[in-house]
Order: structure tokens, then C-alpha cells, then sequence
């Protein structure tokens, strides 16, 4: 047993040292027009090292580990939520404490976290557009920013040309992206999950590169500057009013300029929307077709002879997940003023997808509380930012296989019978 | 000769080479899905590190002072093949051994995490810059009036295309004769019965692995030196053109690999030859929405039966 082990972990450091020594021991430079092969240093190697007899001693010890794991209590985040009739009584005042927090909040801390606070609200709003379409109805999506493009291009697009205003394109930009959802799901929803999940991988390049390449209308690679802010009720946010006559917000309450209340208020309305959004997924979950998404990622078959009918049901959640985006989006294009078809690269739909599968699919708290996690953690590890996409690759490896169902798993909304 | 016609040749030939790296490409995503049924999403990743090692290994020898040009390519071609196929076997061991069994789309995102893994180990153990090798293979042949059109035809086409054969032949030889390829064939036609009659299928389904990288690593060695650049993120879009080749053909056939990969090449070829040739991956997804949506089982594929 021990001398098998032992070979295990033989070859398993052979395989690692293989694997290793060509990609991180030797490295291409360019010295001219000439192609140099350099060896790594001393430290690099030294890594290697470290990693190989990490390998070879997991290995060795593996089952010892194994037990080790096993024997360490899974933990049980439901036991810390204090008891159903009494979280019942307390919800309300927790959610109106975390509303008032959430609004009071950023008055007191600095700019720069209040725009990291916004950016995590956008891609809160995404997570949970993914979610209907991947977590609720089953079907893998990998095109999702295709939809954010969209409606964050509409909104650019309307402003730019027809000099419409945020309020009216929010509705507008959903609609469309929505329309979008409806035009591709119609004909590939009735494919099974992994083609359809390539598929709409392609549709997202094909937006991409549409948008890259129609420079006539979006600008191509250069994008759209510009972009006209959001304004409360016609009062603007800038220091002089555009147009001759129109009032900014500072002068029509006779405060001082300043430019943090811009910054504040995209929050407000980041808040607003995502609140809007959580409801309405929400209300939609307790519909008969959220049920039916639910039974139809479940059992599709079943679903079929119970006489639902399989592509509207689909194509619902697709629809309203792409509206969903296409509201992130416009948003999104708000806040930056300047969007350019980088920003929606097939990286951006992967992040979104980690987000979804990192919280656990379907369940809405986790999917919050990882868009927050995966929005923040990189901004507070500046120094590994470019190892930041490795370990989201990495996570999503480890999440498969140790915990399929995410951090906080989905609990659906049921009655209990009490004896 | 009209000059069309002599124009509409030379992308043909353009078309058949870059058609034939497809082939070799897909024949690895063809496999895998025959036998478990799963994209193996960081196929196209194995491509790309094939190209890499292949440039160290060529770069290495010609620094080291080494001349002979033919003794240099296959050494390239043996290391590029030996470690790509240790990254495919790892792949397979790590990230979807353990899931096997579980809900489709379980395999599947942990496919993607595997490509974004090893797309940034590169980018990171290496740079994320592109990385230029200079011609080593120069020289060819041209046919045409040259007052008209000159196609031309070089010997590195000649070199995909004579390669490309070969490795098909050898392919279709190991699947049809040998035991390990009727192993696989068995596999692919009932996984379970196979493990039944006393086929160790985890042993067969590292094996395809294996194949399938290999034939990757020989695609990226030869895209390598005819492109002559290689950057970190070259595997993502190689890797949705050869399924894209994969699927035309009818995913799980190998034959119908091969023959995809040639008509999607020829047909990228015949894009970019009208219209400007950023459109060609809208030409290509396009198709694979076609095909997806009225033959989903590809040219040569079998229909696919729901089983309960």
C-alpha cells in the first residue's frame, strides 16, 4: 500500500516537473528580431520546486489528507440563521436596516468607494440576469454580455443621436436588449445545453465584432465618448448648466458644487435598480413560470409530458435575463461616459458566469455576496491583480468539484408541515 | 485565365491549409465528446501551449547553433507532442475525472475555468506580447501568368497539407486496426457496456486525451510556423473554430471532423476573399448557428436519441 503510494507520488511529481519546467523554467524574449530562450531565475525555480514537493507530498500522504478533510466539519451556515418563525418576524426590519444603511452609507466615506460600490452594484445586476438564465432555467449562457452591449450601446447610441435622456433609454435598452434575447433564443433554444452554450459563445464575438467593425455608426474600436449623465428630474450634475436656462442641481438647492454628489447619486440609482431588480426576479420565482423554470432545469423530460410548454418557458428566462443586462448596460454606459466593444470581451461574460457559479446557482444571496466578493477582493489585492484571472479560472475548477452547488446554496421558498 | 478564378484558386489553397490545422484541432474535441459527451473547453488552450513549446524547443536549437533544419522541426514536434499530451492527460485527471457522472453543465464550466487557468498560466509564466518566430521554411512554388495573377504555393503549405495527411492516415489506421482504437470505438458506442466487458474506460478516456492533445500540439507547430506568431490568447478562438469544424461534420465522427475542418477552412478563405476579412468569424459562428439549428447532427454525424 505504502510502496504504491509511493510510485503515485513518484509519478505524479514527474508529471508536475513535465508540466512546469518548458512554461515557467524557460521563457521566450524577443532581442530584436531574433528569438532568445532565456532560463528562469534562481527564485523561479526554486518555485518549481516548492510545487513539485507539495505534489509528491499530498500525494504521498493522500490518504491522510483525505481523512484529515473528511474530518473537518463542513460548515453549516443555515444553523447560524436563527429559527423560521422567528426569521419571518425579523426579515423586514433587517432588510429596512440594510436599506437605510445602504443609503446613508455613502455619505461618509470616501468617493473612490462609493464608485467601487456602484460598479459592484452593475455587476450584481448582471449576476443576477445570469442567474435566471443559468441558475433557475439550466441553460449555460456564455454570450451573456452580448445583451450588456446591446443595452449599454442603445443608451450611448439614443444619447448620442437623438440626445434622449437616461430615464426614457433605461426602458428603451432593456426592450431591446430583451428583443435580442427573444430573436436569438427563438431559433436555439430548442438545442440541448453544451451546444447551446457555444452557441450563444458565438453570438457574443459576432456582437463584438459587429460593433468593432461598424464604424459608421458605433465608432469601432475608439467607441463612444460622451456619453450624457443621468439627471434627477432635468436638474443636472455637472457645474454649469448645458443649455442656456436649465438649472444644475447644486444652484437649485443652493448648496456648494461639488462633484462627489454626481458619484453619490449614480449610486442611488445603481441601488434603485438593483432593489427593482431582486424584486422582480423575486415575484417571478413565486409565478407559475419561475416554478417552471425551476422544473424544467430539473427534469426536462418530465416537464414535457407534464403538457409545459418547453421553448416559452425558456425563452422567457432568456428574454428577461437579457433585459436584465440590457438594463446593467445602460446603466453602465452612464457611469462611464465612454464605452468601446473592449468592454465587452468573452473574459467579461466568464466573470459574470464565476459569479453566478461561485454564489451558487439559483440562489440570490449568493450571488450578491459574490459579486461583491469578486468586485472588492481584486481592488484590495492590488499588488496580485494580474493574478487575478488565474485563480477565477482556478476557483471555478475547485468549485466544481468540491462544492457544485456554491457557497451559499439555493433554498427554494416551501411551507413545512410541524408535528 | 481570368484573374478571378485565378484569385478564387490561391484562396482555396489559403483555405485548405488553415482548414487542415482546423481538422487536426477538431479531431481532439470530436473524441472526447464521442466518448463522455462534454466540449472540452480548454482543447484550444493545448493548441496554444503546443505552439509555444514548439517555438522554445525551435528557438532553443537554433541558439544552441543547431542548422539542420529537418532535425530541429522533429525535435520541436516530439517535445511539443510529448508535454502538450501530459497537459491534456493532467487536465483530464484534475478537472474532469472527479465530476464524471454529474449534471452536464458541471464538466462543462469547469472546462471554461481550466481554459481561463491555463490562458493566464501563460500569459503569466511567459508574457502576454506577441511572440515572433522568423520564417524558417521559405520558398515555393508560383503558377499563373504573372501580368495576371500569380497564385503561389509554398513549401510550408505543402509541408500542413503532407503532414495533415499523414497524421489522418496513421489516425484512421490506429482507430480501425489496432486494439486500443476498437476500444475506443466501443466506448463511444456504449460506455457502460464497455466497462462491463472488462475495458478499463478510464484508462480509454485518458487515452483519447491524449490523442486528441497531441493532434492539437502537431496543429500548433504548424499554425506556429506559418504564422510565424504566437500570443497567450490565440487558443480561445482556434479552439471555437475547430468545434465550430467539429460540429459541421457531425460531432463524434472523425471522419466528418476531418472533412469539416476543410470546408470550414475553405469556406473562411472564400469570406475573406469578398468582403473585409474581419467578418470571417461572423461567417463561421453564423454557420455553426445553421447547422446547429437544421442539422444539428452534422454531415456525417448520427441523430441523436433522447433516452429517459
Amino acid at each position: 500500500m505504502m510502496r504504491k503510494r509511493f510510485y503515485n507520488a513518484i509519478f505524479a511529481s514527474g508529471i508536475g516537473f513535465i508540466l512546469t519546467c518548458m512554461m515557467v523554467g524557460i521563457s521566450l524574449n524577443t532581442e530584436g528580431t531574433t528569438l532568445k530562450v532565456e532560463g528562469a531565475s534562481a527564485a523561479q525555480w526554486t518555485w518549481i520546486g516548492i510545487g513539485i514537493s507539495l505534489v509528491f507530498l499530498s500525494q504521498l500522504f493522500a490518504g491522510q489528507v483525505d481523512a484529515f478533510l473528511g474530518a473537518v466539519p463542513k460548515p453549516q451556515l443555515s444553523k447560524l440563521l436563527p429559527e423560521e418563525g422567528k426569521r419571518a418576524m425579523l426579515k423586514p426590519w433587517l432588510l429596512a436596516a440594510l436599506l437605510v444603511v445602504m443609503l446613508v452609507w455613502p455619505f461618509m466615506v470616501s468617493r473612490g468607494s462609493v464608485d467601487l460600490a456602484t460598479l459592484t452594484l452593475i455587476y450584481i445586476m448582471l449576476g443576477l440576469g445570469l442567474n435566471i438564465v443559468v441558475g433557475l432555467a439550466g441553460l449555460l449562457d456564455l454570450g451573456f454580455v452580448a445583451f450588456y452591449a446591446v443595452g449599454a450601446y442603445t443608451y450611448a447610441l439614443l444619447s448620442q443621436y437623438f440626445g434622449m435622456s437616461f430615464w426614457a433609454c433605461l426602458p428603451l435598452s432593456a426592450g431591446l436588449a430583451a428583443l435580442f434575447g427573444f430573436l436569438l433564443g427563438f431559433p436555439v433554444l430548442r438545442l440541448r445545453g453544451d451546444y447551446l452554450a457555444i452557441v450563444t459563445l458565438g453570438f457574443g464575438e459576432i456582437i463584438r465584432i459587429l460593433l468593432n467593425n461598424w464604424t459608421s455608426v458605433t465608432g469601432g474600436p475608439s467607441g463612444i465618448s460622451g456619453i450624457a449623465k443621468p439627471s434627477l428630474f432635468g436638474l443636472e450634475f455637472t457645474r454649469r448648466a448645458k443649455e442656456e436656462g436649465a438649472t444644475t442641481f447644486h444652484e437649485f438647492f443652493g448648496i456648494d458644487y461639488s462633484s462627489s454628489y454626481k458619484v453619490i447619486f449614480l449610486y442611488l440609482i445603481a441601488v434603485i435598480l438593483v432593489c427593482f431588480v431582486i424584486y422582480v426576479i423575486n415575484r417571478l420565482m413565486r409565478m407559475p413560470i419561475g416554478r417552471a423554470w425551476e422544473a424544467l432545469r430539473e427534469d426536462e423530460i418530465a416537464c414535457r409530458s407534464l403538457g409545459l410548454n418547453r421553448t416559452m418557458i425558456k425563452l422567457s428566462a432568456f428574454t428577461i435575463g437579457a433585459s436584465t443586462a440590457g438594463f446593467a448596460g445602460a446603466f453602465f454606459s452612464a457611469r462611464q461616459g465612454f464605452i468601446s466593444p473592449e468592454s465587452f470581451i468573452f473574459i467579461e461574460s466568464a466573470i459574470i458566469l464565476a459569479i453566478v457559479v461561485l454564489g451558487g446557482m439559483g440562489s440570490q444571496v449568493g450571488v450578491i455576496l459574490a459579486a461583491i466578493v469578486m468586485t472588492i477582493l481584486p481592488e484590495l489585492a492590488r499588488e496580485f491583480s494580474e493574478y487575478r484571472m488565474l485563480l477565477f479560472g482556478l476557483l471555478m475548477v475547485v468549485m466544481m468539484r468540491w462544492r457544485p452547488e456554491g457557497l451559499v446554496p439555493m433554498k427554494r421558498p416551501h411551507l413545512e408541515l410541524k408535528t | 485565365m481570368t484573374e478571378t478564378s485565378l484569385y478564387v484558386i490561391q484562396q482555396l489553397i489559403n483555405g485548405l491549409t488553415i482548414g487542415s490545422t482546423y481538422a487536426l484541432i477538431a479531431i481532439g474535441y470530436t473524441m472526447v465528446y464521442g466518448i463522455i459527451g462534454m466540449i472540452n473547453f480548454a482543447h484550444g488552450e493545448i493548441y496554444m501551449i503546443g505552439s509555444y513549446i514548439s517555438f522554445i524547443v525551435i528557438a532553443g536549437l537554433l541558439g544552441m547553433g543547431f542548422i539542420s533544419l529537418p532535425v530541429i522541426l522533429i525535435v520541436a514536434l516530439i517535445v511539443a507532442v510529448v508535454i502538450a499530451s501530459t497537459y491534456g492527460w493532467t487536465i483530464e485527471r484534475v478537472a474532469y475525472r472527479p465530476l464524471r457522472g454529474s449534471n452536464r453543465l458541471i464538466p462543462l464550466i469547469s472546462a471554461i475555468g481550466m481554459s481561463i487557468f491555463l490562458q493566464n498560466y501563460v500569459a503569466l509564466s511567459q508574457s502576454s506580447r506577441d511572440v515572433a518566430l522568423p520564417p524558417q521554411i521559405t520558398g515555393g512554388w508560383t503558377f499563373g501568368d504573372p501580368s495576371v495573377f500569380e497564385v503561389s504555393f509554398s513549401y510550408m503549405q505543402l509541408l500542413i497539407w503532407s503532414a495533415t495527411l499523414l497524421v489522418m492516415v496513421l489516425l484512421t489506421l490506429f482507430i480501425s486496426r489496432s486494439r486500443m482504437g476498437r476500444a475506443c470505438r466501443a466506448c463511444s458506442e456504449d460506455l457502460g457496456m464497455t466497462n462491463l466487458l472488462g475495458i478499463d474506460t478510464n484508462r480509454i478516456i485518458a487515452l483519447t486525451f491524449i490523442v486528441g492533445a497531441a493532434l492539437a500540439a502537431i496543429a500548433g507547430l504548424l499554425l506556429g510556423l506559418y504564422y510565424g506568431v504566437v500570443n497567450p490568447y490565440i487558443g480561445f478562438i482556434a479552439g471555437l473554430k475547430a468545434f465550430t469544424a467539429a460540429v459541421l461534420g457531425g460531432i463524434g465522427s472523425i471522419p466528418g471532423a476531418m472533412l469539416g475542418g476543410l470546408i470550414l477552412g475553405v469556406t473562411e478563405a472564400m469570406t475573406s476573399a469578398f468582403f473585409p476579412s474581419e467578418y470571417k468569424d461572423v461567417v463561421s459562428f453564423g454557420l455553426l448557428v445553421l447547422i446547429l439549428l437544421f442539422r444539428p447532427s452534422g454531415i456525417l454525424g448520427k441523430p441523436e436519441v433522447e433516452k429517459v
